[in-house]
């Protein structure tokens, strides 16, 4: 096994166990620093896939901007850890049922043999320059509706943030 | 450097993080939470995204990614902006309780 293939088990277990973490934890907070982990190990599966630039886009604007948001509602918010109620049985049922039937779907799927190339181990240069130019040519005008779409919710939050609503 | 990683272990991989990001949109009931498993979702998807980039050794899967990254980014400001403006009206962020769509 090389050292490719320990740091995929490695990061995609890890991964997978924060995201059990952040169902499981009671206390929000808990729940948004096993988030914070899991975007940290889905980075590093980034990196093995040679997407060096989105893993360090992961980690500034997933890692850094949207937690640091959460955690920040969080605080303002106060909420403490809720009690233990009674579990809806019936959501905990229709919950594991749709995953369930979500991951039976997709082990049925990947049982078929694809041509599989060796194409995962073979090195696919995809530095910054690669992303990024792309970006300004084939894909300048759906950049520009992103720049407004961006706009459009900072708008919209500073409207909604608003003392009353009406 | 030979691997035995396939595409195959990443999709499952995704595809096991995305039953778990709906797992937890169904079952917990704190807002927050539910907000914190569709990031879950997102991220799935974009891990299978950027395999098949890598498989298929074209770059504009990682383009596409950058994409949602952005747009992800907006729609986590805008949520949460309507998740505070919801505590403050009604004192709760547990969406057992938030039954009206009246304000």
């Amino acid at each position: 096994m090389s050292v490719h293939d320990t740091l995929f088990w490695f990061f995609s277990i890890a991964m997978l166990l924060c995201g059990v973490l952040v169902i499981v934890h009671r206390n929000p907070v808990n729940s948004a620093m096993c988030l914070v982990l899991l975007f940290v190990f889905m980075a590093g599966l980034f990196l093995l896939l040679d997407a060096i630039f989105l893993a360090v886009i992961q980690i500034l604007v997933y890692a850094g901007a949207v937690m640091v948001l959460f955690l920040f509602v969080l605080m303002l918010l106060d909420i403490k850890a809720s009690e233990r109620r009674r579990i809806l049985w019936w959501g905990l049922v229709g919950g594991l049922g749709v995953a369930a039937a979500l991951v039976w779907e997709l082990a049925t799927i990947l049982r078929q043999p694809l041509p599989l190339r060796a194409a995962m181990s073979e090195s696919f240069s995809a530095g910054l320059k690669d992303v990024i130019r792309p970006l300004f040519l084939n894909y300048m005008l759906p950049f520009e509706i992103t720049a407004l779409l961006l706009l459009v919710a900072m708008v919209g939050v500073v409207l909604l943030s608003k003392k009353d609503l009406r | 450097m030979t691997s035995d990683i396939t595409l195959h272990h990443y999709l499952l991989v995704s595809g096991l993080l995305f039953a778990l990001g709906i797992l937890g949109v169904i079952v917990r009931r704190n807002a927050l939470v539910i907000f914190m498993a569709l990031e879950m979702n997102l991220n799935a998807a974009n891990l299978a995204l950027i395999a098949f980039s890598k498989y298929n050794q074209i770059v504009d899967g990682q383009v596409l990614v950058f994409f949602i990254i952005a747009i992800a980014a907006a729609e986590v400001a805008v949520g949460l902006a309507i998740i505070v403006a919801l505590f403050r009206r009604k004192q709760t962020v547990s969406v057992s309780e938030l039954n009206s769509m009246r304000l």
